[in-house]
């Protein structure tokens, strides 16, 4: 080992030091990373564990019951269904053409950006406060009472600031040279966004679409506030009808006292996560299959 | 300084065929587009200043000049690209056919479909082969038989030969150099009378260079053509004309000289253009 004026022995004593160092922060950084998958495989554990003997197509397939062991989870199923499809059908369209406004046509002024910054703060409201707005406005104002429509029109207030920062992020995705040669053949700003941007933002976009979407479906308190049932012996059948949805439904199960129902909850949560899953499973899917397509 | 007794510019000029020499300065009656005291700002900074140009029909007009010197800015002024950036603007006339596309009621979309425009990277669109020219056919109403329409305009762009067997393969497999050609089947596609082009080349390797370079020769025949290139070979090579930008103190870009390509190259009027054709400026 040669010595000269930098790698000196206490250079040498240093290395090892950083060396050690670095060896810690690894570990200490797996362990940080753990820690998120060991409470998801512990949740995970405790639920099976209570809930999959309950879990069954008759226990997918039945009304809620006062006998526990009978009580199954269609209703809140549908309901929430019916709830988080509708609120794809109002946020989704509002959501993305927000996206395109901000993204793609609005002036670079201090009132874009005062709409930018106020998008930004929404999505960080606490989705109570939707609640509370969405009784006021929908339940009593417009006198929609406690249906399906409310509630979708309140979480379609809790998602609306997530779809569109997700769909502006798609947009921004799109290089400026697809628009530019798009402009340069004499195609307007409408058919440059709608036959080149849009298709080509459209898989990241829809990402996002389903990621909020997911977040609607385990909403509970905004539902609760606009007044969703707690127990429901019926298929919620259009916008009109009364609902409950799965959280609330595992929710009202829990807080009984019998073991019995606390088994149904757990299966209960079973289904959720398989929905939440399966919805997640779609978004990667799609975002697999959009970043195959794209190569610039 | 600059201009030194006995120093010849270093640039080779091929002798041009016959017909096509041009001798002076192209006249108001050769005018596609005559662009007077244009000017081109971004906010508060003046990118081109004060530029009269005269760009004669069916020829090919080259702008070479320094980086910086604002020719990329100048020739998007001419098909109204440059006012898509947020803060920019234009002052002057820009004379196309007598009308100047910068006065009041004219429509940018209608400019730009008469005036196409190749960039400095090949854009395709993330489609197939087909699509990508058939885009501004469809785009414009195009009521005629499409597949044709697409077959001549790659037949033109000399593309057709290598793409006929996957015209519905994404345009994205192609080689940068046939996506550049692609890119310029695509704008004469929606025949465009005069075609600009911001160094078509520049990301190309030379063989690829020297076939858009055949290609720019054959299509002004029928096109009028404005080339953007910070290759002094290429605009000697393939030019007609030849306008040099300069910057000035405050970074604006300015008219040096402008006129036949051999003139600008072989006798240039102004020292600072030999100073720059011979590699000691830029």
């Amino acid at each position: 080992m040669t010595t000269t004026a930098l790698r000196t022995a206490e250079w040498r004593r240093r290395l090892l030091r950083r060396h050690v160092l670095a060896a810690a922060a690894a570990m200490l950084l797996r362990l940080a990373a753990a820690a998120g998958i060991a409470a998801l495989v512990l949740l995970l554990v405790v639920v099976a564990r209570d809930g999959l003997d309950r879990l069954s197509w008759d226990f997918i397939t039945s009304y809620p019951s006062r006998i526990a062991t009978r009580a199954g989870i269609r209703s809140a199923l549908l309901g929430s269904l019916w709830v988080v499809g509708l609120t794809g059908l109002l946020a989704v369209p509002v959501g993305i053409g927000a996206a395109i406004y901000l993204e793609e046509f609005a002036p670079r002024n201090w009132l874009t950006r005062l709409i930018e910054t106020n998008i930004n703060n929404l999505a960080g409201v606490p989705s109570i406060v939707y609640g509370l707005l969405g009784l006021a406005l929908f339940v009593r104002a417009m006198d929609l009472g406690r249906t399906v429509l409310a509630g979708a029109l309140t979480l379609s207030l809790v998602v609306l600031p997530i779809v569109i920062v997700s769909a502006r992020e798609g947009l921004r995705a799109v290089p400026y040279s697809i628009r530019e040669a798009s402009l340069a053949l004499g195609a307007t700003p409408w058919q440059t966004v709608w036959h080149q941007v849009l298709p080509a933002a459209l898989g990241p976009m829809m990402t996002g679409v389903i990621l909020a979407l997911s977040r609607a479906i385990g909403e509970t308190a905004p539902l609760i506030t606009v007044g969703a049932l707690l127990f429901v012996p019926f298929d919620p059948r259009g916008p009109m009808d009364s609902f409950t949805v799965l959280p609330i439904q595992i929710f009202n199960w829990i807080s009984r006292p019998q073991p019995a129902f606390h088994q149904a909850a757990a299966a209960g949560i079973i289904v959720l996560l398989a929905v939440l899953l399966g919805m997640n499973a779609v978004a990667i899917a799609l975002r697999y299959w959009s970043e195959r397509r794209r190569q610039w | 300084m600059v201009s030194q007794e006995g120093s010849r510019p270093s640039v080779q000029v091929p002798v041009p065929r016959v017909e096509r020499e041009a001798l002076r300065p192209p006249s108001q009656e050769e005018a596609v587009i005559e662009v007077r005291g244009l000017s081109a700002w971004y906010g508060s900074f003046r990118a081109v200043k004060d530029v009269d140009l005269i760009v004669p029909r069916r020829r090919i007009t080259a702008i070479i000049g320094p980086s910086g010197s604002g020719k990329s800015t100048f020739i998007r002024c001419l098909n109204r690209m440059h006012e898509l950036v947020p803060g920019a603007r234009v002052e002057g006339q820009v004379l196309f056919e007598g009308q100047d596309i910068y006065a009041p009621g004219v429509d940018a979309v209608e400019v730009r479909s008469r005036i196409g425009m190749v960039f400095q990277k090949p854009n395709p669109f993330p489609k197939s082969v087909f699509e990508n020219v058939a885009f501004g056919l469809r785009i414009n109403g195009y009521s005629g038989n499409l597949r044709e329409a697409v077959e001549r305009s790659l037949r033109a762009a000399a593309l057709w030969d290598e793409v006929k067997d996957k015209l519905g393969q994404n345009a994205l497999r192609l080689s940068g150099g046939q996506q550049q050609r692609l890119c310029i089947a695509r704008a004469i596609a929606v025949e465009p009378e005069v075609v600009l082009m911001d160094e078509p080349c520049s990301a190309l390797d030379p063989i690829a260079t020297l076939k858009i370079e055949d290609l720019m020769r054959e299509l002004s025949q029928r096109y009028t053509i404005v080339i953007v290139t910070h290759n002094m070979q290429q605009a000697a090579r393939v030019s007609d004309y030849t306008a040099v930008l300069m910057m000035d103190e405050d970074r604006a870009g300015y008219l040096v000289e402008f006129g036949p390509t051999r003139e600008v190259f072989t006798n240039p009027r102004d020292p600072r253009t030999e100073a720059y054709i011979t590699g000691r400026i830029g």
